[in-house]
């Protein structure tokens, strides 16, 4: 990335930023927070955190607190500030007037400003950078959350149509048995036993191939096209043939994986140099001793891309082949069957574990992937 | 073999097979010949329980091997039947007939393609903002990235229904889901293409005191028109997958989706088979599309290799 220092404006994006959250504290302070006619300054503590927010955004744009600790007070203060407009929205479900609007409106630009700041520290030692690193899209994705909890409490919008955060989180806790149960029939038999066989056996397939030269040039540009298919759409045939537990997703999850870690293991076989095979030459070395010591190591960054993509295809997979029919448990039936009922949180639920499974499991596999390629440029970087 | 015969192929068959053509139908063919077997194979229970209800003892091999690749409701339909079926609903029905299957696919790309349209301007955009803000690089492109490792498609059934709930049907909730599932490659394709000028050609545009946006239209942009295209082609199929997954909720009325839903639902085999090859055709014919597009355009750019 290109980073060539250029003189700063004075009126750059955190100074607009901080006016903006001076002018939308001010109109909300004096604005109508919830209806019938409750002001804004009736809420004690609300009003004074946003009070010193607009202080803070004043002394901001003038250029005062333009150091690290400024921009701390403003987090937490912005951190304050959320917290209270969550509460007191709680006490006015559906009442939000402008005024409450102007006073969330001010809130997000101070939790923007803030991170903005953030982007900008320099002179960190490396673990603290990590630490901001990794602290900024953490802000960012609390910041929709509250934002979404505010917006649908604050407006009222029915559960049918959005729940809140708040809402999701109660149900997720409520239901653990059941979402347990969902997991186990669909992560821990169908996904993981498909994309065990799936990616096994075509890693296998692509050594026998690779053996073949006639075989490679044949089945690669039918491997890419099969890449390109909608192959989610056997998932009805596999559940004709395979019944309707789980052994029929895995199925469809060995179908999807099998491709992916076919083309990407021929690919990575082949990418040992010529310089380096005629190196295993002189040393006399077989072709299973080249296969293993030059060979695939090398093919290692290829598979696990393929491994990587792998787990996203498998869960979908598995989740999918579910709407065709399925017994009484797992996270797709689940999805469709709550759908239906319009009992939505539990589908939110349903589809946050989804996602921190999913999340977790490509984790894993990167995890894996950095221990055992620590070599390859693209690790140390 | 002679030397002689290594430089010059000694028949037009050994040329043939030396490239990736010969190979690649042989492997079709191959792929074919499987089938066949399997068909024989998966349906010959069924085929012996026919026989045996019926009192005929001893049936000849031929006669059995014709009759498991001629059955209505086949476990696994043989690749003729599928072929038959294809071109009975596309070339013998309407065009505006429920049974044809040009008027299905027709539906499932609309959507499709206004959800690839959607998905693509949406990761050009999402691209330039992460290109030109620092804070939007540090804290938007993490969630770029795991949104995929989300199961997004499971959430399709829910995006249907609230969005019919809201007076939203039709196109719409469906090119919505290919959108979702087709910005996500354009975004990371065109963030890499966009930043892929080297350091000294924006130092270059900085001694001609280019303003961003001259950088953009003029360096930046034509760098990333090669990732671009690399990107669209894996969206378009992404998008057509989620077509296909979006029409299954919606209760089987209309689309290649609601074809598969049906056929599983009454126990058509050979309609489903026939869905799934006509979306493997049109998913094959939309990538290469992109592909004759893409050449086209870089040759005009003057890029192509």
């Amino acid at each position: 990335m290109s980073s060539i220092a250029t003189s700063r404006p004075r009126f750059d994006t955190p100074a607009r930023l901080a006016i903006g959250v001076l002018v939308f504290a001010v109109l909300g302070l004096t604005g109508t927070a919830f209806q019938p006619d409750l002001g804004s300054l009736d809420l004690p503590r609300l009003s004074i955190v946003v009070t010193v927010l607009a202080i803070l955004g004043v002394r901001y744009s003038l250029g005062f607190a333009r150091h690290r600790l400024g921009d701390v007070i403003i987090g937490l203060v912005t951190i304050l500030s959320a917290w209270f407009l969550v509460e007191t929205v709680g006490n006015h479900q559906g009442l939000a007037a402008p005024g409450f609007w102007f006073l969330t409106i001010a809130t997000w630009f101070a939790s923007w400003l803030f991170v903005e700041r953030m982007a900008h520290w320099r002179g960190l030692s490396p673990f603290a950078q990590k630490l901001v690193n990794l602290a900024i899209p953490l802000i960012f994705g609390i910041t929709l959350l509250v934002l979404w909890q505010l917006v649908v409490v604050g407006a009222g919008i029915p559960q049918v149509l959005l729940p809140s955060p708040g809402a999701i989180g109660t149900r997720l806790v409520s239901s653990v048995p059941v979402l347990w149960a969902d997991f186990q029939q669909t992560f821990l038999k169908a996904v993981l036993a498909g994309y065990a066989i799936g990616c096994g056996s075509a890693f296998v397939v692509a050594i026998l191939i690779d053996r073949v030269p006639f075989l490679r040039r044949g089945l690669l540009p039918i491997g890419n096209l099969v890449s390109a298919l909608p192959i989610i759409g056997v998932a009805p045939i596999m559940v004709m043939w395979f019944g309707f537990d789980w052994p029929s997703k895995a199925a469809v999850v060995i179908i999807m994986t099998f491709f992916p870690m076919l083309v990407n293991t021929v690919a990575g076989l082949a990418a040992a140099d010529a310089m380096q095979k005629d190196l295993m030459r002189t040393y006399a070395a077989s072709y299973w001793q080249t296969l293993i010591k030059l060979r695939l190591p090398m093919a290692l960054p290829f598979i696990f891309n393929a491994l990587k993509i792998n787990s996203t295809l498998a869960m979908i997979g598995a989740i999918v082949a579910e709407f065709f029919g399925t017994p009484i448990v797992g996270m797709g039936f689940r999805i469709s069957t709550e759908v239906g009922r319009m009992n939505l949180d539990m589908v939110w639920a349903e589809i946050a574990v989804a996602a921190l499974a999913g999340s977790l499991f490509y984790a894993a596999v990167a995890l894996i992937e950095r221990i055992a390629t620590f070599w390859h440029p693209s690790q140390r970087g | 073999m002679t030397t002689e015969a290594a430089v010059r192929p000694l028949s037009p068959f050994a040329g043939l097979m030396s490239g990736t053509i010969g190979p690649v139908l042989v492997v079709v063919l191959g792929l074919i010949a499987i089938w066949y077997v399997a068909t024989v194979a998966l349906n010959a229970p069924f085929q012996r329980d026919i026989y045996a209800r019926a009192g005929q003892t001893d049936v000849p091999f031929s006669q059995m091997v014709a009759d498991t690749l001629a059955q209505e409701r086949p476990v696994l339909p043989s690749p003729h039947q599928v072929a038959i079926e294809i071109w009975d609903t596309t070339v013998n029905k309407k065009v505006t007939s429920n049974r044809s299957l040009i008027y299905h696919t027709g539906i499932t790309l609309s959507s499709t393609l206004t959800g690839f349209v959607m998905g693509t301007l949406l990761g050009i955009g999402l691209a330039i903002l992460v290109v030109h803000s620092r804070v939007l690089d540090k804290s938007l492109m993490p969630w770029v990235i795991s949104s995929q490792t989300i199961p997004i498609l499971a959430i399709a059934p829910m995006i249907i229904v609230v969005l019919n709930a809201i007076g939203i049907s039709g196109l719409m909730p469906k090119a919505m889901i290919s959108t979702y599932l087709s910005f996500f490659p354009v975004t990371v394709g065109m963030v890499k293409g966009l930043r892929s000028p080297e350091l000294i050609h924006i130092d270059l545009m900085r001694t001609y005191s280019a303003s961003e946006a001259e950088t953009f239209w003029k360096l930046r942009l034509p760098y990333a028109v090669p990732y671009l295209f690399a990107s669209m082609k894996v969206g378009i199929a992404a998008s057509l997958v989620g077509a296909i997954v979006g029409e299954l909720p919606t209760g089987a009325v209309a689309g290649l989706g609601a074809r598969l839903l049906a056929g599983s639902y009454y126990g058509q085999t050979v309609q489903i088979w026939s869905a799934l090859v006509l979306a493997s055709v049109v998913a094959g014919s939309l990538v290469a599309l992109i592909g004759l597009l893409e050449k086209a355009t870089l040759a005009k750019m003057g890029m192509n290799r």
